[in-house]
C-alpha cells in the first residue's frame, strides 16, 4: 500500500521547479505551434465562411452573412457541381482501383515467393515521387503530339487536356502512386498477424481463400479502417497533379483547386473560399474521428 | 539441392499464374519511370525524325540544358533551405511533446495526442485562407522581407511545414517511447537526472531507429510538398524544386526529351533515398499507420 503510493505519483510530485517548467515548455511550445498554425486557422476558416470579408480592409468591416456563401457556392457557382462530382469519382475509383489492388498485391506478396522483396520495392517506388512530378512523368505518355499512348493506339487524343477524359487519365497516374502505399500498409498489417492463426486454419483444412476471408480479414480490421480513412483523405486532398496540369480547370475541377483559385488568385474571395474549405473540413472531420477512435483504442 | 526439391514438388498452375501476373504488373509499374529515363537520354532531333518509339540518338545534353533552363541550381538550394530546418525542428518539437505524453500520465494526455495526430490529417486548403491573410498582414521591415510581410518568405513555408508535420511525428514518437522500459527513466531519476537530461540523454538516443525512420520520411515529404510554397510564395526564384514544377511547364513542354530529363532530375533525390534508405521509409510509414 505504502509502496504503491510512493511509486505512482512520484513522477509528477517529485518534479522540481525547473523540471516542472521544462515539462510545461516541452508541451506548450509544440502545442502553440500546432494550435496556432493548424487548429486556429481551421477554426478561423469556419468562422470566415459565414462572413462577406473580401480580404481587404479592417476586420471591423466584416459582416456576418449567415449561409449566403454556401448558397452561392451550391447554386451560383458553376464549377462547384463538377468539383464535388470529381472528388466523389476520385474516391470511388481510388477505393475500387488502387486501394483494392494494393491490398491484393500485399496478400500475394505476403507469402513465400521468390523475389517478393523486389516486387515490393517496384510497387513502392512511385510512392516517393510527388504527385506534381507524377503529373510530369505521365505527360510523356499522355501528350497528344509526342506521347506514347497515341503512338501505340494510333489515336489523336489529348489525354490530360480533353475535359471528358482527363480526370480518368489523372486517376490512372495518381493510382499508380497510391497502390504501392496501400500495399505497404497492408503488408505491415499482414506481417503482424499471428502465424498460429494461419496454422490453425490450415490444420482445419481451410483453403487459402477461406483462410483469408474467415481468419485473416477479421483480424485485419484496424488496418482496414486506417486504409479506408487514408484513401478518403487522400482523395479529398488531391490537388497537386490537377494544379500542375491546368490549375484545376477544364475537367479537373476539385474542391481543393476551387478553394485555392478563390484565395490566392486576383479575385480574393475570402468568405466564399472559406465556405468551400469548410465543406472539406466537415467531410474530413468525420473520417479523422473514425481514425482517432481506432488508433487511440489500439494505444491502450 | 533446391532444384531437386522444387522438381520433386508438382508445379501448381496457380503459382504460375501468380508469378506471371506479378511480373507483368511489376514491368508495367516500372515503365513510366523507365520511359522517362530512356527518352531523357536521347537527342530531340533524332526523336522528332524517328519518333519516340525508336532506338538511338543517345546523348546526355538534355540534362545539361534542363539543369540550366529549369534553374535547378537555385531551386535545389531553395529546397535545402526549407527542408533542413523543417525536418530538424519538427523532430525536436515532436519528440519533446511525445516524451511528455509517453512518460507522464497527465489527464489531458489522450486529448493532446488526438489534437496532434489529427492535425496532420486535415486538408491543407482548410488552413489556406487565414494563413494567407495572416502572413500578408504580419509586417516586416523591407530589409528582412522583400514583400514587407511574412508572405513570400521561407519562414512562412518552413513554419507551416513544421506545424503540419509535427502531429504525425508526435504520434509515432510517443508510441515508440511508450514501448521503452519504464525502468530506464526511473533509474535516471534515482541518479538525480532532471527531466531535460532524461529526455536528451536517456530517451532520445534510444529512439534513434524511430528518429531515423521519421527523418527519412519527412525529408521526402517536405521535399515533395507542392502546396505550401505555391500558396505562400510569389517570387519564382524562391520556389523549391517541387513547387517550381508549375512554372516549368512552359519551359519544357515543347521538348519532351527536356521534360524527361527535368522529371528525372527532380526524381533523383527521392529515388536515391528510396534505394539507400528504403528500410527507414517503410518503417516510418508503417509505424504511423499501424500499431507502433
Amino acid at each position: 500500500m505504502t509502496r504503491r503510493q510512493a511509486r505512482r505519483p512520484k513522477q509528477v510530485r517529485t518534479l522540481s521547479g525547473i523540471d516542472r517548467l521544462t515539462v510545461v515548455l516541452m508541451v506548450a511550445v509544440p502545442t502553440l505551434v500546432v494550435v496556432g498554425l493548424v487548429w486556429g486557422p481551421a477554426l478561423a476558416t469556419v468562422l470566415l465562411s459565414f462572413t462577406d470579408w473580401n480580404g481587404i480592409g479592417n476586420l471591423a468591416d466584416i459582416n456576418m452573412i449567415g449561409w449566403e456563401n454556401y448558397q452561392n457556392a451550391t447554386t451560383n457557382y458553376p464549377p462547384f457541381g463538377p468539383a464535388v462530382q470529381h472528388n466523389v469519382i476520385w474516391l470511388v475509383v481510388f477505393f475500387f482501383g488502387p486501394t483494392l489492388l494494393g491490398m491484393v498485391l500485399a496478400v500475394m506478396l505476403d507469402r513465400e515467393i521468390r523475389g517478393s522483396r523486389v516486387y515490393q520495392s517496384i510497387f513502392f517506388m512511385p510512392v516517393v515521387l510527388s504527385l506534381a512530378l507524377v503529373g510530369f512523368i505521365w505527360q510523356l505518355i499522355y501528350s497528344r503530339d509526342q506521347g506514347l499512348l497515341n503512338t501505340v493506339l494510333g489515336t489523336d487524343t489529348d489525354w490530360f487536356g480533353d475535359p471528358d477524359i482527363n480526370l480518368w487519365a489523372v486517376l490512372v497516374a495518381a493510382g499508380w502512386r497510391h497502390t504501392g502505399y496501400i500495399m505497404l500498409l497492408y503488408l505491415a498489417g499482414l506481417k503482424a498477424v499471428d502465424p498460429a492463426l494461419r496454422e490453425a486454419a490450415a490444420v482445419d483444412g481451410a483453403g487459402e481463400v477461406r483462410t483469408f476471408l474467415r481468419v485473416i480479414w477479421p483480424v485485419m480490421r484496424p488496418v482496414n479502417i486506417v486504409i479506408l480513412v487514408i484513401t478518403v483523405i487522400e482523395s479529398l486532398r488531391a490537388f497537386d497533379i490537377a494544379w500542375v496540369i491546368n490549375k484545376g480547370r477544364n475537367g479537373l475541377e476539385l474542391i481543393s483547386t476551387l478553394v485555392t483559385q478563390n484565395v490566392i488568385g486576383e479575385a480574393s474571395r475570402v468568405g466564399f473560399g472559406s465556405a468551400l474549405a469548410t465543406i472539406m473540413i466537415a467531410f474530413s472531420t468525420v473520417f479523422i474521428v473514425i481514425y482517432l477512435v481506432q488508433v487511440m483504442r489500439e494505444r491502450r | 539441392m533446391t532444384t531437386v526439391h522444387t522438381r520433386g514438388r508438382p508445379v501448381r498452375p496457380a503459382r504460375v499464374v501468380l508469378r506471371v501476373f506479378l511480373t507483368v504488373m511489376a514491368l508495367g509499374w516500372l515503365f513510366p519511370i523507365a520511359w522517362a529515363v530512356y527518352n531523357s537520354l536521347r537527342d530531340f532531333d533524332y526523336t522528332s525524325v524517328n519518333g519516340y518509339f525508336s532506338f538511338g540518338g543517345f546523348t546526355f545534353d538534355n540534362y545539361l540544358e534542363a539543369w540550366t533552363r529549369g534553374n535547378f541550381g537555385q531551386t535545389f538550394y531553395n529546397t535545402a533551405v526549407i527542408v533542413i530546418p523543417s525536418v530538424l525542428i519538427t523532430l525536436l518539437l515532436a519528440s519533446s511533446v511525445g516524451f511528455v505524453l509517453a512518460r507522464f500520465s497527465f489527464p489531458f494526455n489522450l486529448t493532446l495526442l488526438a489534437l496532434f495526430t489529427a492535425a496532420n490529417l486535415l486538408p491543407q486548403q482548410a488552413l489556406l485562407v487565414p494563413l494567407f491573410r495572416l502572413f500578408l498582414n504580419v509586417e516586416l521591415p523591407y530589409e528582412v522581407s522583400d514583400s514587407g510581410s511574412l508572405y513570400d518568405t521561407y519562414v512562412a513555408v518552413i513554419a507551416v511545414n513544421i506545424a503540419f508535420q509535427t502531429g504525425f511525428c508526435t504520434f509515432v514518437l510517443s508510441n515508440y517511447m511508450k514501448t521503452l522500459p519504464k525502468e530506464l527513466t526511473e533509474a535516471a531519476l534515482v541518479d538525480g537526472a532532471g527531466v531535460l537530461r532524461q529526455y536528451w540523454q536517456v530517451v532520445l538516443p534510444l529512439c534513434r531507429p524511430a528518429l531515423a525512420a521519421l527523418a527519412t520520411l519527412q525529408i521526402t515529404w517536405v521535399y515533395n510538398d507542392f502546396f505550401w510554397a505555391v500558396a505562400f510564395m510569389r517570387t519564382g526564384d524562391k520556389l523549391p524544386v517541387t513547387s517550381s514544377l508549375q512554372n516549368l511547364r512552359g519551359q519544357f513542354f515543347t521538348d519532351y526529351n527536356l521534360l524527361s530529363a527535368g522529371s528525372v532530375i527532380v526524381a533523383i533525390p527521392t529515388l536515391v533515398i528510396f534505394f539507400l534508405l528504403q528500410r527507414h521509409l517503410r518503417a516510418g510509414l508503417t509505424l504511423g499507420a499501424t500499431k507502433g
